[in-house]
C-alpha cells in the first residue's frame, strides 16, 4: 500500500517563478504552465539516510572545520523542529545547512566579496532528526553581504537549509533569517513570497531560554514540510 | 464564525543560492569537510540491470548554460522498484546529486536504467528518472522526468507523458540514446522549454 497523496503545493504560497525584481529568476524561470500530476510512487517515495552517512561532529560548524582555533563571530545555537502540514513530527530525515562566516563571505571559489574567508569556518553543517523531528546546529551567526542585483543590494544574514522528508515531493530548500534583521524587509528575493505571513515563518526566533549561558544564543526555526492528505482506512478505499 | 482548520503551512522555499555545493557537495566547492558526502554513487555496487551514462547540460531563456545548477536524481531499480516500496538490492539507494561542469555547464552521471514502475489505477509508467533541479534564480525546485527514447511503446502508453497536451512538448522529456549513453539537455525557458511538474 502507498502513503496517501500529498497536500497539494500552495504555489500561492511559495514565491513564483518568474520575479522581476529578482533579476536572475528572469532567464531561469519556466514560461509555460506546470504539469500537475496526482501522485505515483515517484513522488510518494524517497531517499532515506542513517546514522552510517555522517558523523556525529557534522552539525557542530564551529568545529567541523576548525583548523587552529574557534570561528570568529557571534556564537549561535540554531534549533527547531521539522513538521508536516499535518503538525506531526518529520523523524530521522536529514536536515543540511550551508551559510557565509561572520564576515558574509563563503568559502567558495566563486564568492570574491572581499570580506576575508574564515580559516576556521567551513560553513555547512548536516544532521538527522531525532524521533521527535528535534534537530540542533552550533554555528556562527552569518554576516549580510552586498550581491548584484541593484546597484546597492544587501542580503540579510540567512541560513540555507535543505530538508528531505520521506518523499521526493516533500523535498525542500529554503533559507532562514534572524528576528530583528532590517535588511529581510528590503531583500528582492525575500520579498518574491507574496503573503507577509509566510516570510514570517522563515524568521527564526531569538530564544533565550535555549541559549548556553555565557557561551552561545540561540534561535528557533521550524520546518514544516508537505503533509499527506487523509490516511487510507481499509474499509472506505473510495473516500480519502 | 467557522470552526479553524489546524493544518500548517510548508515553509516557503528560497533560491539555494549560487553556492548550493558549499552545502550539498562541498567537494566541488573547493574545500574537504565531511568524511563521505552524499550522492555520488546512485545504485550502490550491487545493482542488477543495464548500466548507462547520461550527460546533457541545463540551459536558461537565453541559451546560456547554468553552470551553478545541482539536479538530485531518484529512480526505481531495474525491476522498478523504488527503495523503501519493497525489496532492492543491498547498498541501491537510487539516488544521486548531479553537479555540471563548472566550466562547460555539461553534466555526466552514472546510474542503471530503471524498470518500468506502477502508476495509478496500475497503469504501468515507462521507465523514467524523476529530476530534482535547483539553482541561484530557482525559487522553487523544479521536478521533471527522463525518459528513455528506445522505449518508444513503453513511452507511447506512459500516463504522465500522455498528460501532456501538446504533444510536441513530449520530446523534450526523453533522452536520445547512443548506446548506452543517453542526452538529456534541460531548458529552463525557450522555444524547447523542459515540461516541468506540480507534483
Amino acid at each position: 500500500m502507498s502513503p496517501s497523496d500529498l497536500i497539494q503545493r500552495d504555489r500561492q504560497w511559495h514565491p513564483p517563478a518568474h520575479a522581476p525584481d529578482y533579476k536572475t529568476s528572469v532567464a531561469r524561470s519556466p514560461h509555460n504552465a506546470l504539469l500537475s500530476l496526482q501522485n505515483t510512487d515517484s513522488e510518494l517515495t524517497g531517499p532515506t539516510f542513517g546514522h552510517d552517512d555522517i558523523d556525529a561532529g557534522d552539525n557542530d560548524l564551529l568545529r567541523n572545520y576548525a583548523q587552529t582555533g574557534d570561528p570568529i563571530g557571534e556564537r549561535i545555537i540554531l534549533h527547531g523542529r521539522v513538521l508536516d502540514e499535518n503538525a506531526r513530527p518529520v523523524p530521522h530525515t536529514l536536515v543540511e545547512i550551508w551559510q557565509a562566516n561572520a564576515g558574509g563571505r563563503y568559502r567558495h571559489k566563486k564568492d570574491t566579496y572581499l570580506a576575508p574567508i574564515d580559516p576556521n569556518f567551513g560553513g555547512c553543517g548536516r544532521t538527522l532528526s531525532d524521533d521527535q523531528g528535534r534537530y540542533m546546529f552550533r554555528t556562527v551567526k552569518p554576516g549580510a553581504y552586498p550581491w548584484r542585483n541593484w546597484v546597492n543590494n544587501w542580503r540579510p544574514a540567512h541560513i540555507h537549509i535543505s530538508v528531505f522528508g520521506t518523499a521526493f515531493a516533500q523535498r525542500l530548500i529554503t533559507q532562514m533569517y534572524f528576528e530583528g534583521d532590517p535588511l529581510i524587509a528590503k531583500c528582492p528575493i525575500v520579498n518574491a513570497i507574496p503573503d507577509p505571513r509566510a516570510i514570517g515563518q522563515l524568521v527564526a526566533a531569538l530564544d533565550l531560554n535555549a541559549s548556553a549561558p555565557l557561551d552561545a544564543i540561540a534561535y528557533k526555526f521550524d520546518i514544516v514540510l508537505r503533509g499527506h492528505r487523509s490516511t487510507h482506512f481499509e474499509n472506505r478505499p473510495e473516500g480519502n | 464564525m467557522v470552526q479553524a482548520l489546524n493544518y500548517l503551512k510548508e515553509s516557503a522555499s528560497q533560491t539555494a543560492g549560487p553556492f548550493v555545493h558549499i552545502g550539498l557537495a562541498p567537494g566541488a566547492a573547493g574545500f574537504d569537510i565531511y568524511a563521505r558526502e552524499l550522492g555520488h554513487d546512485i545504485i550502490g555496487p550491487n545493482a542488477k540491470g543495464e548500466r548507462i551514462t547520461v550527460t546533457g547540460t541545463v540551459t536558461d531563456g537565453t541559451g546560456a548554460p547554468v553552470k551553478d545548477v545541482l539536479i538530485e536524481v531518484w529512480q526505481a531499480n531495474a525491476a522498478g522498484i523504488y527503495p523503501g516500496k519493497g525489496a532492492v538490492e543491498n547498498s541501491f539507494r537510487g539516488w544521486g546529486r548531479v553537479i555540471p561542469d563548472f566550466d562547460t555547464g555539461v553534466f555526466r552521471f552514472n546510474t542503471i536504467k530503471p524498470g518500468a514502475v506502477r502508476g495509478r489505477n496500475d497503469v504501468m509508467m515507462a521507465p523514467h528518472l524523476n529530476l530534482w533541479l535547483v539553482a541561484r534564480g530557482i525559487n522553487v525546485g523544479l521536478n521533471t522526468r527522463m525518459y528513455f527514447a528506445d522505449e518508444n511503446t513503453a513511452n507511447a502508453s506512459d500516463p504522465v507523458l500522455a498528460l501532456i497536451e501538446q504533444a510536441n512538448r513530449r520530446d523534450t522529456l526523453i533522452a536520445k540514446a547512443d548506446g548506452t549513453i543517453y542526452h538529456f539537455d534541460i531548458c529552463l525557458q525557450g522555444a524547447h522549454e523542459t515540461v516541468f511538474f506540480d507534483i
